[in-house]
């Protein structure tokens, strides 16, 4: 085994972090796709637009230079309103926690948007044709027919911008966030032992992403139950 | 800059005349500038500096995408081999650095090197190469690229039909020629789509490169807001930068993508205005 020095607690108390942060993002993002994929397919041209420039912004600028972004400029933004209202000069500090599950979740929302809205389209047609025959409107349908099997096939998408999002909660270290990475960081600085500790880290990743997987397996398996193949 | 640093110092055309000459153009352009808005916007300030910053990120993707296509072609043919030797190996490498984030790969690099000084020393890699937060760069970046473009180019090849490959086992054709005539132009249209997403990545990931203190686009951006306090300004100029830059990467290749498919394309079609997909 590895010797890490009797610092062994920073790889735990770091995981928690990051599990976390990473399923706390999880209702955002999926909000967001939700709103995303319904504006992109929406007949409302504003709708249309706002969901367009929202995904191809996001997914056209580095994470990381939009964590820093959201967390300066949020940062910035409350302190000139904190100071605007109050009057006189005032911090505001945003607390990494909220920080990065807001910038993650906006991020990784742009991603479900698309996921979403390829799940939507994926849905048989000819099954809300028959929904509006049996009199249901577009709302009922939606709820009862396309929800429903939405799912089945948006949970392999999803399931992929979960891996990558759980890596993606690295970047939190950036913000002092003190997730797995950036008590690594700290434990390595402190034994002088960089790449032991690492090394550490990564393999604790691997094992999140390991059992990610098999997780994500079953679920699509439970998901496609009652689903003839070929 | 390496590359520029590695040209400068090898042809003295460069340092005499392309280097002087770049320098003059960016000051011209920073002038003018700073005359245009005045000397309060901290992007036209800096000018010169984003300029730069912003070639380090185009030389680190074009050096990554590069390499890592050539070691990707290799490794996708190991994890594609049925000798175990050559299979298990490739599957290690490409799941390790496919479930592990870049952040830690590139930390592990560059200051997990600093454990074994005395050992890379005693082999000549720690004061041209593993000192250097840019070769470290170079190197995670490329190592990162291979995995996911091997697992992009060994879907590709898996995506071959068949039925070509049976035909081109009928002509004869066996090992290296029928890799290199039917499967490997095949996979490559197979798989453009998703490697065409995977150098956008590798793009954006550059980004990272800023943490081990190499002055990329996002590196400056610091630099310069830790100056100037201008954060909203500085991150809306380099975020949309780094946007045109995406969009850029996803035209040439929308391009190469129908010049490769041009044979599947009825002629009507041809002249028509492509259907923009937005498939993720």
């Amino acid at each position: 085994m590895i010797d890490f020095k009797g610092y062994e607690w920073v790889f735990w108390e770091g995981l928690q972090v990051t599990l976390s942060v990473g399923l706390a993002t999880i209702p955002v993002a999926l909000l967001l796709g939700l709103l995303g994929a319904w504006g992109k397919l929406s007949r409302n041209p504003v709708a249309r637009l706002v969901a367009g420039t929202y995904t191809t912004v996001v997914r056209g600028i580095p994470e990381l230079v939009l964590i820093l972004l959201v967390y300066f400029g949020l940062t910035l933004a409350l302190q000139d309103l904190a100071s605007w209202i109050e009057g006189g000069a005032s911090t505001v500090d945003i607390p990494p926690f909220p920080a990065g599950v807001i910038t993650l979740g906006l991020i990784y929302g742009a991603f479900a948007t698309e996921v979403f809205r390829g799940a939507f389209l994926a849905v048989d047609r000819g099954q809300i044709e028959a929904a509006q025959a049996f009199g249901m409107r577009r709302s009922l349908a939606l709820r009862r027919i396309v929800l429903p099997q939405m799912w089945r096939f948006a949970l392999p998408g999803l399931g992929n911008l979960w891996l990558v999002l759980i890596k993606a909660t690295s970047l939190m270290s950036i913000i002092q966030l003190p997730e797995l990475m950036r008590m690594t960081d700290v434990a390595a600085r402190a034994v002088r032992l960089p790449f032991t500790f690492y090394f550490g880290a990564s393999l604790i990743y691997l094992t999140i992403t390991i059992i990610s997987i098999v997780v994500l397996q079953r679920a699509e398996r439970w998901a496609n139950r009652g689903i003839r193949r070929a | 800059m390496a590359l520029f640093s590695l040209l400068e110092r090898n042809i003295p055309f460069f340092r005499d005349t392309v280097r002087p000459a770049l320098d003059g153009a960016c000051d011209g352009v920073q002038e003018g500038l700073r005359s245009l808005v005045g000397e309060k916007s901290a992007v036209a300030f800096r000018f010169c500096d984003f300029v730069e910053g912003a070639w380090l990120t185009i030389e680190l993707t074009v050096l990554a995408v590069a390499i890592g296509f050539l070691f990707a072609v290799p490794v996708a043919l190991a994890r594609l081999s049925r000798n175990p030797l050559l299979r298990w190996p490739a599957f290690g490498f490409m799941f390790y650095f496919r479930g592990t984030p870049l952040l830690v790969q590139i930390f592990l690099i560059y200051y997990g090197a600093g454990q074994f000084v005395a050992e890379l020393k005693s082999v000549g890699l720690w004061d041209g190469f593993f000192r250097e937060a840019y070769f470290c760069a170079v190197l995670t970046l490329v190592l990162n690229t291979t995995a996911y473009s091997a697992e992009i180019i060994r879907g590709g090849i898996l995506g071959v039909p068949f039925g070509e490959i049976e035909a081109a086992r009928a002509y004869g054709m066996s090992g290296v020629k029928l890799y290199w005539r039917i499967i490997l132009p095949k996979a490559a249209r197979v798989a453009l789509p998703a490697y065409t997403n995977e150098v956008v990545f590798i793009f954006q990931a550059t980004s990272l490169v800023s943490v081990i203190t190499l002055l990329d686009l996002t590196g400056i951006a610091r630099d310069v807001i830790s100056d100037t306090f201008r954060t909203f300004e500085v991150w809306i100029f380099v975020g949309l930068t780094y946007l045109c830059i995406s969009y850029l990467i996803l035209y040439g290749f929308k391009r190469l993508e129908r010049r490769l498919m041009r044979h599947l394309q009825r002629h009507s079609e041809r002249t028509s205005v492509p259907r923009v997909s937005h498939a993720g």
